[in-house]
Formats: C-alpha cells, sequence, structure tokens
C-alpha cells in the first residue's frame, strides 16, 4: 500500500550527519520524487545520540521512520547501529561504520562498549555491511569526509544516477572542500560490498 | 523547482512572501530557525529581544505602528509572553500579528512537554496549525490575512516534527505591502477598565464569527476514503495518521485548531461508522467532540504523553503491530555531554569538589547536572536559579547562604535573571550567583544576545556590560574568573560563600565551539607517568577515556583546554605540539 523508501541515518552529535542527509535529500529531488527529512536539532547535538530520518516516495506522510520500517539504516558508529537496529524492515540494509566512540557511561565506567557487535546484528538476522569508512575518508583527504563516504556506499544501493549524486555534493558542500569530498564520495560508491 | 525546506524555513518564507516587517523573537527550540532564516531577508527588520515577553512587545508595536510583525517562541516561551497576548486579544491589530509558538511533544529540548492550545483557548486568540512545510509557509500567510480581518493576533502553532522536518515548497514573490497609517486610538489600544470592558464582548463576537469562518473555510478538509474509521486529527498526528491507514480510514484534517468548528464535525462524524481523534499531548479536540454529544475515540487508545508515530495508530486502529529486531542486551545510553573544552566544565568541577547546592538554570550547564559532575540540584524555568536561590536560602538561614550557589547562563540572566538578581539585592540574602558567560546563546545553537555585542546579522551593536548591571543593582562583590584555571575558580568560590552579603562570579570564556575560539594541540598522556588514579575523569570529558587502566586522549576532540592536566598529580598529560 504505501510505496514510501525510508532511510535512516544515524551516529554521534558532531560527525556530520547533517551533510549527508542534506546531500541525500537534494539528490532525492533531482530524482523527481516527493521527500521529507526530518531530524531533531538542540540538546542532542552536544555529542548525543543523532537520527535523521529521510523518506522519499510519490507521496510521503510521516516525516519519521518508525521501528520495522527502514529499507536502509546508515549509521556512522557501531553502537549507534545497534540503537537504530530494530527500526531496520525485514530484509533491509545496514550499512555502519566500524568506528567506535565511547558514550559517557562506558567513560565514566558505568557501562561498559559491548563487544562484537556487528556479529551479534547478523546473527539476528540483518543484512549487515560493516565498512570502515574513517580510513577511506583519510584516504581522501579529511577525516571529516566520513559522511561522504558512507554517502558513496549509499549510493550503491539506490537506483540514482551518478551525475545526481554529483549534482547534489557540488550544491551541498563548500567549494573549497568540493575535490576532497568528490573523492570520498568515489572511494565509497567503488567500495567492494563483499 | 520545488525547494526542500524546513518547516521554520518555511515559515520565514510565509513571512517574506506576506510582506511582513518586522519580526522580534527569543531562541527556543524549536523555534529558533524560523527568526534566524528571516533575518536573512533584507526586507524584514530581524532581531534577538532578551526575552519573549520584550519580542511579541515589541511585535505589537509594530502592528500598531503599521507593519505586518511577527515573534516565535518555544511553548514555555509563551508562558513568559502570556501577559501581552492576553491583552493584545483585546486591542486586536493594525497591520497583521502573527505569532509563531513550537511546541515539543516528547521533550527532545525541553523542560516539560505543554500543549499551547490551551493559550489559543484562554487569550480567545485563533490558532492554525500546519502539518508539513509547504502548510507553514501558506498558513503562515493565511494567519496574516485572518489577522488583518478578524482584528485579531493569530498564533501559528509548529511541533518538533513539523518545525524540524524539510518537505517540498513552491517560492512565490513577497507582496509589498505601504506602510498602514497609524491613528491615536485609545478605545482600541489604551486597555484600562473603561476601554477593556467595551472590548471583551468585541474579543467574544469575534470567536464567534471564527467559529463561523472554521466551518467553511479550506484549512479544516475532509479526505473521504473507506468510512468504517472517520479520523480527526492535527499538525504531525494527521500525518502519522494518513501513512498507518491510507485509504482504509476517512480523515478531517484540522488546520485552524482554534476556534473549533461545530458542523463540520458533526458533519463528519455522520459520515462514518467509528471516529477517533488523533492528537498529541491533551485532549483538545476530543473535549470538543464529546461536548457535541459525539461519541469518540482518544484518549482511551493514545498517550497524553509523547509522540504519537505511524506504528502506533496502526496498532491501536487495526491491531497490527510491526516486525522488530533487536541484539537483545542492553545498549549502553549516549546522552548529550559538556564539549570537549567547555568552558562550563571547570566551573561545574570546582562547585561538585566544594559540595554546594546548585540552584540551576536553562541552557548547556544545565548538562552540569549529569554524572560524573552531578553539580546541580535544581531546574525550573529561565531565571528561577537566582529567585530560587533566593528563596531556598529564606527558608534554610544563613548556614545556608554560605553552602548553596545559583548558575546562569549570559543570555538567560539576560532573559530574566535581572529581575531575581534585583531582588536579591533589595530583599538581601547573602546569596552568591554565579554568571556563566560564554558570550553567547548557546544550548540553541549560537544565537546573539545583549551582552555578546552583535546583533542577529552579525553586526557589532551595543553591549551590555554584566558587571556593571550588578553593580548598579547595589552588588558590591562582583569577581570575574576564567573557568580554565580551577585554582582561581575555587578561591573565589570559596571568598564570596564566605562573605556576608550578596556576591556575583562572572566565569568568563566563550563557548569552545564558537569560530573565533583558537584551540591548543590536543594533550597526549604519558603512559609512563599515568598511574591509572582516574582523577582526570571527574571532569566528565569526552576526550578522555581510560584504556588498559591508563588515561588516553582522544586527538579528534581534545581541543588542548589543559583542565585534565591540571587536575593530574603525576604529571601525565603532555601538551599538544611539545614532542613533535
Amino acid at each position: 500500500m504505501n510505496q514510501t523508501k525510508s532511510i535512516m541515518i544515524v551516529g554521534v552529535g558532531g560527525q556530520g550527519t547533517l551533510l549527508a542527509s542534506r546531500i541525500l535529500g537534494h539528490a532525492i529531488i533531482r530524482q523527481g520524487f516527493d521527500v521529507k527529512v526530518s531530524e531533531v536539532h538542540g540538546m542532542s547535538q552536544r555529542g548525543g545520540s543523532v537520527v535523521t530520518y529521510v523518506r522519499f516516495g510519490d507521496r510521503v506522510d510521516s516525516p519519521i521512520v518508525d521501528l520495522g520500517q527502514a529499507d536502509v539504516i546508515l549509521s556512522f558508529e557501531q553502537l549507534e547501529a545497534a540503537r537504530y537496529l530494530p527500526y531496520l524492515k525485514e530484509g533491509g540494509k545496514l550499512i555502519t561504520n566500524t568506528q567506535q566512540i565511547d558514550p559517557m557511561p562506558v567513560i565514566t565506567g558505568a557501562a561498559a562498549y559491548p563487544q562484537g557487535l556487528i556479529e551479534k546484528m547478523k546473527a539476528c538476522g540483518a543484512d549487515v555491511l560493516a565498512i570502515d569508512a574513517l580510513s577511506l575518508a583519510e584516504e581522501a583527504g579529511s577525516t571529516k569526509a566520513i559522511n561522504v563516504v558512507l554517502i558513496g556506499v549509499l549510493s550503491q544501493y539506490m537506483d540514482f544516477k551518478a551525475e545526481v549524486w554529483n549534482e547534489a555534493i557540488n550544491e551541498c558542500v563548500p567549494k573549497k572542500f568540493l575535490e576532497i569530498n568528490q573523492k570520498a564520495f568515489a572511494l565509497g560508491a567503488s567500495y567492494e560490498r563483499g | 523547482m520545488k525547494q526542500l525546506m524546513l518547516g521554520n524555513e518555511a515559515v520565514a518564507r510565509g513571512l517574506f512572501e506576506a510582506g511582513c516587517g518586522v519580526a522580534s523573537s527569543y531562541p527556543g527550540t524549536p523555534s529558533t530557525e524560523i527568526t534566524e532564516e528571516a533575518a536573512k531577508y533584507d526586507e524584514i527588520y530581524c532581531e534577538w529581544a532578551p526575552n519573549e515577553k520584550v519580542a511579541m512587545e515589541v511585535a505589537i508595536g509594530a502592528s500598531i505602528g503599521g507593519r505586518r510583525s511577527f515573534c516565535a517562541m518555544k511553548h514555555v516561551g509563551l508562558n513568559v509572553a502570556a501577559d501581552p497576548l492576553f491583552t493584545a486579544s483585546y486591542t486586536g491589530v493594525n497591520a497583521g500579528l502573527v505569532i509563531a509558538v513550537a511546541d515539543d511533544p516528547g521533550m527532545h529540548s525541553s523542560q516539560n512537554e505543554q500543549d499551547s492550545r490551551h493559550y489559543a483557548i484562554a487569550s480567545k486568540v485563533p490558532m492554525l496549525e500546519p502539518s508539513d512545510s509547504a502548510e507553514c509557509k501558506a498558513f503562515t500567510k493565511r494567519a496574516y490575512e485572518l489577522s488583518e480581518q478578524f482584528d485579531t493576533p493569530v498564533i501559528l502553532r509548529l511541533s518538533t516534527r513539523i518545525a524540524h522536518s524539510q518537505s517540498l515548497v513552491d517560492v512565490e514573490p513577497r507582496q509589498e505591502l505601504p506602510l498602514k497609517p497609524y491613528v491615536k486610538n485609545p478605545q482600541k489600544y489604551v486597555m484600562m477598565p473603561g476601554m477593556a470592558k467595551k472590548k471583551h464582548p468585541v474579543v467574544e463576537k469575534r470567536t464567534c464569527d471564527l467559529t463561523a469562518y472554521a466551518e467553511t473555510c479550506d484549512l479544516n478538509v475532509e479526505i473521504m476514503g473507506d468510512t468504517k474509521i472517520g479520523i480527526i486529527a492535527n499538525g504531525p498526528s494527521f500525518q502519522y495518521a494518513r501513512e498507518a491507514m491510507g485509504d482504509r480510514a476517512s480523515y478531517l484534517k484540522l488546520g485552524m485548531v482554534h476556534p473549533l468548528p461545530v458542523e463540520k464535525i458533526r458533519s463528519f462524524a455522520s459520515k462514518v461508522e467509528t471516529l477517533y481523534v488523533i492528537e498529541e499531548l491533551d485532549d483538545v479536540i476530543e473535549s470538543h467532540v464529546r461536548a457535541l454529544g459525539i461519541p469518540v475515540h482518544g484518549k482511551d487508545l493514545f498517550p497524553l504523553i509523547g509522540e504519537i508515530s505511524q506504528n502506533m495508530v496502526k496498532e491501536k486502529l487495526t491491531g497490527e503491530t510491526a516486525a522488530v529486531e533487536s541484539i537483545g542486551e542492553e545498549i549502553p545510553g549516549r546522552p548529550p555531554v559538556m564539549c570537549a573544552g567547555c568552558p562550563h566544565r571547570g566551573l561545574f568541577y570546582t562547585l561538585s569538589k566544594n559540595k554546594v547546592m546548585v540552584s540551576g538554570d536553562i541552557g548547556c550547564y544545565t548538562l552540569g547536572a549529569l554524572a560524573p559532575l552531578a553539580a546541580m540540584d535544581t531546574t525550573v524555568c529561565m531565571g528561577a536559579s537566582i529567585s530560587g536561590l533566593h528563596g531556598f536560602n529564606k527558608a534554610r538561614g544563613e548556614e545556608s547562604e554560605s553552602r548553596s550557589v545559583a548558575v546562569i547562563g549570559d543570555s538567560t540572566f539576560m532573559h530574566s535573571g535581572m529581575t531575581s538578581l534585583a531582588n536579591v539585592a533589595y530583599n538581601a540574602s547573602n546569596s552568591t550567583v554565579i554568571i556563566l558567560d560564554n558570550s553567547i546563546t548557546g544550548m540553541t545553537g549560537h544565537q546573539q544576545n545583549p551582552t555578546t555585542g552583535y546583533n542577529i546579522k552579525g553586526d557589532p551593536a551595543a553591549k551590555i556590560s554584566l558587571e556593571k548591571v550588578c553593580e548598579a543593582m547595589g552588588i558590591r562583590r562582583v569577581q570575574v574568573v576564567d573557568p580554565y584555571d580551577l585554582k582561581t575558580c575555587d578561591q573565589v568560590l570559596k571568598e564570596e560563600l564566605a562573605a556576608k552579603e550578596p556576591s556575583v562570579i562572572i566565569s568568563r570564556r566563550p563557548c569552545a565551539l564558537l569560530k573565533y575560539v583558537k584551540y591548543n594541540p590536543p594533550f597526549t598522556v604519558n603512559a609512563d607517568k599515568c598511574r591509572g588514579c582516574q582523577s582526570c575523569m571527574k571532569i566528565g570529558c569526552p576526550a578522555i577515556s581510560i584504556k588498559n587502566k591508563k588515561a588516553v586522549v582522544d586527538q579528534t576532540q581534545c581541543v588542548g583546554c589543559g583542565l585534565c592536566s591540571s587536575l593530574c598529580a603525576f604529571d601525565a598529560f603532555d601538551k599538544g605540539g611539545n614532542q613533535a
């Protein structure tokens, strides 16, 4: 009944998830879809867990993605991938950066960072692609380009033309960082899924 | 081509297109971006006011002066601005006056979950509620038309999911409006008993006229599908309902949430078998429907608390549930934290160490309440740190005065801390007030305020001196400290707690995220010197963790503030750049 596609971009405040969702939103418009992009600003930006919902189709109603509804989850950090796993649809794709960032309860010793998260997520049936986006971002020329590397990986799962992504990156990225980001996108887009 | 716009950005576009000329607001999540975006249009005079009451009064004045005007605030800001609102309802307008208020169901960034629709009812002012960005723009423009047609302020109600969601908007040109003539009219604009008594019946008649408008206007629309289920919904709830039920239900979407229509609801109810009201927070529409004697489901199924979602609607109406996978173990939370290099950290460490009672306030520094600093006892509302401490000390006497402080940010102090400090000085409690001056309004994302020396456009502006304000109020003891200097912070705190008169400590250092703040190279840990004592962990810095019983500094986060180093008894932290 509902043909709306749902993508979630999750990570830690300060990791650059907002730029990733901007690029994705612009690419979707260029494909001619209706689209809604939703995120919470304010307190959660201070190093907290952040999530952006991106939805597109002929007509999008709800601006948020609900449990069991995401076609793709694009995670910037392992723990956040596990946190939002319940939003993944049956048969959905989970792409996660392998980076681990300790949250405050782990830093203070009140909790432990769970081990073997990728295997655990696979064990509960999720189709997981784990990727060291930080290394690819470094290869592109800046650790900050993790977001565009991951958008490049995501592009492998979207039926959009290459020029649509190019134009979206041109629109959203400041000129002086354009070259690094184009390289970052290319590295993500050509990443061997294995 | 249609543009992807945040709901807040679309409201700003609506202001531009409607010919709005004056906007005055105080920042508050999730309303802040409206005025930030409006300030990008040179045609609209925009400003940050010290608080929402001032902002609304500026907008009222501009409306009387003949320009379409605007103010925006978060839900709790409307509490502050309620005073002018209730009487502006009586005076009405000259040029249109629109007030945007953004509610925060789910409390993503708020201290309570109040439902602003009650204010529309109580102040007898019409309220519109959009459900996507296109409506944000269209309803803003409609609000100006209604304001002038019915001689009333109009409230535009948003909620987080509308304000902070982007969807497609068509842009149109601005309607340039001439300045309306101002004609002195005390019967309309001077609200004293003689005049107000004549205005109240006008307000009551206006509500009747607006109800008649609500019956026929295109803000309230029927969308018919299967008639077994009928749903009345507003704002984001409409979107959740429509996604969950599609053509399996019929809808009455209410874009005007006050006053509510009567006949339109009766007519819709008569066409469907089972009627539901789906609305976030309070049962405002449901109560109205019940009062009409129409059987309806609402809060018997849906919560008074938090947000609704498409899955929730589907489950309550059809019993269908979503399949959900999870790794089946507890995942540590990731609460927001003070940033690495945050100037608040050193001051809160000092408070934590001295074990004082801390009367807190609203801002980034409210995060000082969380472990490991855990240096906050109360947080109520903007300004309550100082007045609350005064009351606490009056209740508990002299001993309490030497063991308690209030903490308040620079912007919050301008917002409503000054009157509280006047009370401390005037009614003489020996309270110690700490102003956390980080030279910006931080939590809402860096807005200027009267103490920063810049206006909303970033141009130089008058800069209020916190020291002089305190002194002018009769506070004789005012000391300024650098919160990176832990030793002096500790010494000054002890001095001021001991002082037998009111005192103010200004903890001054700009927010570490401000663009002009220069960082030092990141510190590193000399593993041979580190004993693993974890003294450095007491400050709750997100850049420091313990790996294999030794402290480790995250090189991507550390800004070289040096707090960790000044706490280390073994000199284990090396300044960055020294070892290269």
